[in-house]
């Protein structure tokens, strides 16, 4: 299940590319970004692996430097997976987080942008699974409003938006703790960041990464994923 | 959520949440690690046996000697893979190292099995040798795995299944180095068929069970 390996042609003239990642040659991963001469890509991973470094150290001004920084990298290598429109804005930000959770196992004595690339290969073939299994369950709008126009403007509509309703309360109420204390203070409740954070003790950093999570996974259950 | 802006904010969201961390040790020195502790089994199993009943064997039979230097050289290669492979960003062909280890391991047993040779204070095959060699492999495979996968824990391995079989293979290759201490039998067919059941019994069990474990990264989003 993880290791499947395809080739990518385009990248770069010369190195076949596995798709899970961790064949991205250095070069071959910053020439995804920009067609950068190759000096200039090998230094933008330098300043990169400098700044991750950094970072790991606790720095936090280096650490947002670098995944800005990591952004057009990983739309690039989303995009080169066939990876596309909004989906690759998904890649990104499941990018980030991933990032985030595992920048302790970057070696700062390798190539960043390989590590990097490594990473988002694996959550854009998540990206396209995931679409795949939409795809297969859900109803084109098109087809939907074709099928179902009369329905909206039955008397039952009521029913269907507080079946809706109920469906999302009950998806609330199963999210972790974290993440639905995130819902509650800043969906529901519609407080601020600031006093959400008074009001539960948490960084306003967490709850928004809490509330982020909490978005994707009921994205995912409304959705009928697992 | 997904708009250029709500990068800017999940980042600086995750800017907020930063705490330094400790880096991965380098593979080789966890390798170190794990090797250090089947060292010290070796070295009990020495204390036990002595060494002079594997020295005779393999002076009557030195295919023996190669065939558990193979095995040595294959725990070695498959426990370092292991740990590179978990690493993101390491290339997979990794996992071909242990590969030369293998072929000395299964072709010197091999060649032993062809010549028929018995060494000298050797017996054939028994029928209750059989059983001893698949659990003793299988018996030291299980904690070792357990250690491999435990020293795993903190990595990111992307190929949960491909690192998995490498623990799997380091796990069986180290137990059958160790078994060479205590084997009373010369490499025989069935002896070498014994082997390889409990290697790729010991493998498969990995890839279905270590590869859920190891699977956290590349699962979760």
């Amino acid at each position: 299940m993880a290791h499947e390996e395809a080739t990518v042609p385009g990248l770069t003239a010369t190195a076949t590319m596995v798709l899970d990642g961790s064949l991205v040659p250095r070069e071959s991963a910053a020439r995804a970004v920009k067609a950068e001469p190759a000096h200039a890509s090998e230094s933008s991973d330098q300043r990169r692996v400098a700044w991750m470094a950094a970072a790991q150290a606790g720095d936090r001004r280096a650490y947002e430097r670098v995944l800005a920084d990591a952004i057009p990298l990983i739309r690039a290598v989303a995009r080169r997976q066939g990876v596309h429109g909004e989906l690759v804005e998904d890649v990104v930000q499941e990018t980030l987080i991933t990032m985030h959770r595992v920048r302790h196992t970057y070696d700062p004595a390798r190539s960043f942008d390989a590590w990097l690339a490594a990473l988002a290969s694996r959550r854009a073939i998540d990206a396209l699974r995931g679409a795949g299994r939409r795809d297969r369950r859900e109803i084109g709008d098109e087809k939907a409003l074709e099928r179902y126009a009369e329905v909206e403007l039955d008397a039952s509509s009521e029913t269907e938006r507080a079946q809706r309703a109920h469906r999302l309360h009950k998806a609330i109420e199963e999210l972790p703790p974290g993440q639905r204390e995130a819902v509650e203070q800043l969906g529901l409740k519609e407080r601020s960041l600031a006093e959400a954070a008074a009001h539960t003790g948490r960084s306003a950093g967490a709850l928004k990464v809490n509330l982020h999570r909490a978005l994707k996974a009921l994205r995912g259950r409304l959705h009928g994923e697992p | 959520m997904s708009d250029p802006r709500s990068h800017h904010s999940l980042i600086a969201a995750l800017g907020a949440e930063l705490a330094p961390v400790r880096r991965l040790r380098p593979p080789w020195l966890r390798t170190l690690g794990w090797l250090a502790v089947v060292a010290l089994i070796a070295a009990g199993l020495l204390l036990h046996y002595g060494s002079a009943p594997m020295l005779q064997r393999w002076r009557g039979a030195p295919d023996l000697a190669w065939a558990g230097l193979g095995a040595v050289l294959t725990a070695v290669a498959a426990a370092w893979a292991a740990f590179a492979l978990a690493v993101p960003g390491r290339r997979a062909a990794l996992a071909w190292l242990p590969l030369p280890g293998v072929l000395l391991w299964l072709g010197a047993s091999g060649l032993g099995c062809l010549q028929g040779w018995i060494a000298p204070g050797d017996h054939a095959v028994g029928e209750h040798v059989i059983p001893d060699c698949l659990r003793f492999i299988v018996g030291f495979s299980v904690p070792l795995s357990v250690l491999l996968v435990w020293l795993l824990r903190r990595a990111a391995p992307l190929r949960p299944v491909l690192t998995a079989v490498l623990v799997g293979l380091a796990s069986a290759a180290a137990s059958a180095s160790l078994l060479e201490i205590c084997h009373n039998v010369d490499a025989t067919a069935t002896d070498l068929a014994v082997h390889v059941l409990a290697v790729g019994l010991v493998v498969a069990v990995n890839a279905a069970l270590g590869g859920r474990l190891l699977g956290g990264v590349a699962r979760k989003a």
